[in-house]
């Protein structure tokens, strides 16, 4: 009998934790069921590959996911040879003093900073003092900087996984110690670096504060292309389409459109990342 | 290639990554200089303490005003109810992936959290505006569900999994004899979990949480999109807010360049930026001494 209530009260305590991680899962459902139902109906091949018309009522969103594209490419332009060369320094030459220590708190700091700062820094370098105005090189090279502290920390820990010996055997047959890294050791960490890479992009793709005031439009004629120019980007797309839009109601399909674009290309990034992680272990094994 | 040529190809690349170890002190440097040269041009004009304290933002008005203190107030609330909601989820979720779930059931939910952190603010805002506000408008009776409890639910979803990944961290790093001495004594799983592992973890766990305020009072588009944005001082959970991340978006697209509402965005930016620095600071000192507490 005892045993009995025993029993009961471990599955009632049981419960309470599983349904609170019944409740996480359900939120990531309710997100994914709202805008997979709604907004598969909208999805076409005609909705991914034409301009938006008659004030974006009509039409497809070929002109923000070319500028999402664009978007991203300058950013891993920028961000992936700095963030990996910064993370070689850190991890392969940098000695244990004030200054790398500064650099690594640095670094600390910077991946907690709001997003929104660094469009305002953004604002401040690219748009105004260097002269770049709004356009799309502004905002990849914004999106470069809020990227940077992410990139740095994975490349950092996949150098951290090639055993030291590695580097040692290449020193030990005359090999510099450049030479050491590009041909042991970056190759070695290469997936490790990868998946990190396309997961910050990932993000950076379905960021919308930074590009807010430096680059991204509401509307432009054709697709956009030109780096000195304005662009439409999916995440601005959605939020303009259901907060700003005039008839918000009237776009809101295409809104359901937007979003299921946007959440089916970060999660395909991530896939990707996952893949390369997977390939990668078994390859350990 | 000869041997001089490849020492000095060795020599310059060190520079080089050197070079690009600075470019991280420039950009925290630099941010920081926009911030300071921009707030004191802002107070320049406007006295500080009239800043933080002053009840009115309205830079546009006649006579303009620039109290951020409704502002500072909406990011707490809304702030403040995200956790009230995330911090039970979060910690039960992480207790339960660390102590209960099965290692095939780990395999699932790990990554389902993944992909709930990988799912951009501005999704989840678009959800905020078609189904939760929908949703609280029909629950309370109001016109519209815009408003900071909106807000919260929303931080709360988007702070999860940061709180999550870091308090199972710190969960499943309590050892293993802490957990035996209990069950040694007799206690249930229950008792060891709430009584052993968690006092145990509570720095990292901690830690979670301040993670997550600062994720939380950073985060912009969801609050933009999901709090109806009204700059006036919230009573309730009910009321509109406008937090200073949306002030930020919302204005800095409409002030001309250098004048004082133009400024007093970037001193907005400045309290914001001390207040995220704060919260991850503590964060990372609690991780600090959860990591040495439990090296020894």
């Amino acid at each position: 009998m005892r045993n009995k209530t025993f029993r009961f009260s471990s599955i009632i305590e049981w419960g309470t934790l599983l349904i609170s991680t019944l409740l996480v899962c359900f939120f990531l459902v309710v997100v994914l069921w709202e805008i997979i139902s709604k907004g598969s109906s909208v999805l076409s091949w005609d909705f991914v590959t034409q301009v938006p018309s008659e004030g974006m009522t009509k039409g497809g969103i070929i002109t923000p996911i070319i500028g999402t594209v664009l978007l991203t490419l300058i950013t891993s332009i920028f961000a992936i040879p700095f963030g990996v060369c910064c993370a070689i320094y850190l991890h392969e030459y940098a000695e244990d003093n004030w200054l790398t220590r500064t650099i690594r708190a640095s670094i600390r700091n910077l991946s907690g900073v709001p997003s929104i700062i660094y469009g305002l820094f953004g604002l401040a370098l690219f748009v105004q003092a260097l002269q770049f105005g709004t356009s799309l090189v502004a905002a990849g090279l914004t999106l470069g900087l809020l990227s940077l502290p992410y990139i740095i920390t994975t490349t950092e820990e996949a150098l951290m996984r090639i055993p030291n010996s590695t580097r040692e055997a290449a020193l030990a047959v005359g090999a510099t110690k450049f030479e050491t890294i590009k041909d042991v050791v970056l190759p070695s960490a290469m997936s490790g670096i990868l998946t990190g890479v396309v997961l910050t992009l990932s993000r950076a793709a379905g960021e919308t504060a930074p590009i807010l005031f430096t680059g991204a439009a509401f509307y432009i004629n054709g697709t956009s292309g030109f780096i000195n120019q304005e662009f439409m980007a999916l995440p601005y797309h959605l939020y303009m389409l259901s907060t700003q839009h005039q008839s918000i109601e009237e776009v809101r399909p295409i809104a359901y459109g937007t979003a299921l674009v946007l959440i089916i290309v970060v999660f395909l990034l991530n896939l990707t990342a996952f893949c390369i992680r997977y390939k990668y272990r078994k390859n350990e094994n | 290639m000869k041997y001089k040529a490849r020492l000095s190809l060795d020599v310059v690349f060190k520079y080089i990554f050197k070079a690009t170890g600075f470019l991280v002190l420039a950009l925290l440097g630099g941010i920081l200089a926009m911030l300071i040269y921009n707030s004191f041009s802002f107070f320049l004009d406007v006295k500080p303490l009239d800043f933080i304290t002053g009840m009115e933002w309205n830079p546009t008005g006649k006579v303009p005003k620039y109290g951020m203190l409704p502002l500072i107030i909406s990011t707490t609330i809304v702030t403040f109810g995200a956790m009230i909601i995330a911090i039970p989820l979060g910690i039960g979720t992480a207790a339960f992936i660390a102590e209960y779930a099965s290692p095939r059931l780990k395999n699932i939910l790990k990554p389902t959290i993944e992909m709930l952190a990988a799912i951009p603010s501005v999704v989840i805002g678009f959800l905020g505006i078609v189904v939760v506000s929908p949703g609280i408008a029909s629950l309370a009776d109001l016109s519209n569900g815009l408003n900071a409890l909106n807000g919260a639910i929303l931080l709360a979803v988007m702070a999860l999994p940061t709180i999550i990944t870091v308090a199972e961290d710190a969960i499943h790093a309590v050892p293993k004899t802490y957990k035996e001495a209990s069950y040694g004594v007799g206690a249930t799983k229950w008792q060891t979990l709430l009584n052993v592992v968690i006092p145990a973890a509570a720095p990292g766990i901690i830690a979670a949480v301040m993670l997550g305020v600062g994720r939380a009072i950073g985060e912009t588009m969801t609050v933009l999109m999901a709090t109806g944005n009204a700059s006036i001082l919230p009573s309730s959970m009910f009321d509109s807010v406008k937090t200073m991340t949306a002030t930020i978006a919302i204005e800095m697209g409409e002030v001309p360049y250098q004048t004082t509402h133009y400024f007093a965005l970037y001193a907005i930016a400045t309290v914001l930026f001390i207040m995220t620095l704060g919260a991850n600071l503590l964060g990372e000192y609690f991780i600090n001494r959860f990591r040495k507490y439990h090296a020894q």
